[in-house]
């Protein structure tokens, strides 16, 4: 669907994007991943033609973004950064007004508008000024905006950002929902976001591309370590010795403090090929020591984010 | 109806919804006619010449205010952002915007008919002079509106904009009375190029193809670097 080469821009000597390429697929939901200032929105506004790429080109479809730009931003929806909608319009007429530059058949605008606030709940809001909205609101807003000639690319920039915990999964279940017939492109440095609605991400740090794949893929390829965390009772910490660093592939044990109620959490860090756990419960059924938890969690993406867009 | 006539409506009502319509189209009235009536009666002349001759002088610093906020308000919020990449092109957002500050200076001409309606009950009125001077005002107007536009196009500052407009419209409404300081090979080309003599040609009611191809000049040359203006981003 989306084909970019090479693609390279320069903001005043300061490289922004460095030759990154990536592909996006029909129907796929791509993260961009990246801390502040990596080149997401930059990437993305060249994606729909705000900006002009310094070098490389961008193909969407077959159509090429400097030549036909005007027929990429037919087949696109651009929801950018914080929404920034006209305040002094209501919402009905700001859509209306977009309805309209976007030719929709004047008699399908209104069945349209109507379909956008049920999907994306902006009944109660249809008469207000933008102005005066919330910001959660202000982005539902800016995803019917951008959904309204129903492209087939829609792209976000930070669709969340700045939002409450509710409205974060409000505006995530809107995505999930158009994300099963669309291609959909969001950035955002917020990695649960990622996990929670892509189907695979780009990590770009510094203008490049540093990683590419789905969550389970980076995991795998990127991310050397599993976490499996014991709380156990009816114990000496002293006790613990050497019951399960001797287990082969555990590599490091950490003694967490327990909750002061005599149980005790350990740590312990192992190589991702080996499942250990079936090990470490029949460690334990040995002693009398009782098992109140245990759970494994790969290294997070945080770990993996981190490692790869540090500074140094 | 195309795009650009969903910019010009969009532009034109929001002028409206906000105070700004108003109060410039009340300070235009007032100082409009503050300088129309008050030598109106020492003349003893049954003209609209004293409003039309001032006429450059106000609308130099009223239409940058029309104007100001046109691209520069947009560029502040970063709502060209959204505006820019709509399938419409950069042309017709800034022709749609041009229209639309061109409309208002307009609408704001209308009142001013009352002038005319005034004076051609107390003596005999020479329609046609009135005429042109109406004529030359628009293309005043769109000649000031697209400069206008131009300098909102180039910050996100409206009072920046504001100032630039309104200093090159004195500039070139001055450049005719600044002319006797310049040496005199100068003078036929910086003279041509300020906007009293082709206004007042027009105003005296002589259509010349000249003064109608200066005002489009100017026009097209401020809404070229509209264009040009919004494209670096």
């Amino acid at each position: 669907m989306i084909h970019a080469e090479n693609l390279t821009k320069y903001y005043q000597g300061l490289c922004a994007v460095d030759q990154i390429n990536f592909q996006v697929a029909k129907g796929e939901v791509l993260g961009f991943l990246g801390p502040n200032g990596a080149g997401k929105t930059t990437t993305l506004r060249m994606l729909t033609g705000f900006i002009k790429p310094s070098s490389g080109t961008i193909r969407v479809r077959d159509l090429d973004i400097r030549e036909q730009s005007l027929e990429v931003r037919k087949l696109l929806g651009y929801l950018p950064e914080s929404a920034p909608l006209y305040h002094d319009m209501l919402v009905y007429d700001y859509l209306d007004y977009v309805a309209r530059v976007r030719r929709l058949e004047p008699a399908s605008v209104l069945p349209r508008l109507r379909r956008l606030a049920d999907l994306c709940g902006l009944g109660e809001i249809m008469h207000k000024p933008i102005g005066e909205l919330s910001k959660g609101y202000k982005q539902r807003v800016g995803l019917a905006h951008a959904m309204m000639s129903d492209p087939e690319i829609l792209v976000l920039d930070e669709p969340t950002s700045g939002l409450d915990p509710n409205q974060i999964a409000e505006i995530r279940d809107i995505i999930r929902e158009i994300g099963r017939q669309k291609t959909v492109i969001l950035s955002t440095h917020i990695l649960s976001e990622v996990e929670a609605t892509c189907d695979r991400m780009l990590i770009i740090h510094r203008g490049r591309i540093v990683a590419d794949g789905d969550a389970r893929t980076l995991r795998r390829s990127l991310g050397g370590e599993v976490v499996i965390r014991l709380v156990l009772g009816n114990l000496d910490p002293q006790a613990l010795g050497t019951r399960f660093t001797a287990l082969d592939g555990v590599l490091r044990q950490e003694i967490l403090a327990g909750d002061g109620d005599g149980t005790v959490c350990v740590q312990l860090t192992c190589r991702p090929d080996l499942d250990l756990r079936a090990e470490i419960y029949r460690r334990i059924k040995e002693t009398d020591w009782v098992l109140l938890e245990l759970h494994r969690e790969s290294q997070s993406l945080e770990h993996i984010f981190r490692e790869l867009t540090q500074e140094n | 109806m195309g795009p650009l006539t969903q910019v010009f409506k969009r532009e034109f009502k929001s002028y409206f919804v906000s105070p700004i319509a108003y109060i410039v189209i009340a300070i235009f009235l007032l100082v409009a006619g503050w300088f129309f009536f008050s030598p109106f009666f020492l003349y003893n002349q049954a003209s609209l010449r004293n409003f039309f001759t001032l006429l450059p002088m106000t609308f130099a610093f009223v239409v940058p205010a029309v104007t100001m906020r046109l691209l520069a308000e947009e560029r502040n919020l970063g709502s060209h952002e959204i505006l820019l990449t709509l399938p419409l092109t950069d042309k017709s957002v800034v022709i749609g915007k041009f229209l639309a500050a061109l409309a208002l200076v307009a609408v704001m001409l209308v009142p001013t008919l009352v002038y005319a309606a005034t004076v051609a009950l107390l003596g005999e009125l020479d329609w046609g002079p009135v005429l042109g001077g109406y004529l030359g005002a628009l293309l005043l107007a769109s000649a000031f509106t697209a400069l206008g536009l131009m300098a909102s196009a180039m910050t996100r500052n409206q009072i920046i904009a504001f100032i630039t407009a309104a200093a090159i419209c004195f500039a070139l409404t001055l450049l005719d009375r600044m002319l006797l300081f310049l040496p005199g090979g100068l003078i036929s080309l910086l003279g041509f190029l300020g906007v009293e003599s082709h206004f007042q040609n027009i105003a005296r009611g002589v259509l010349d193809s000249r003064d109608v191809l200066y005002f489009g000049s100017v026009t097209f040359v401020g809404l070229y670097g509209a264009v040009l203006g919004i494209a670096e981003r």
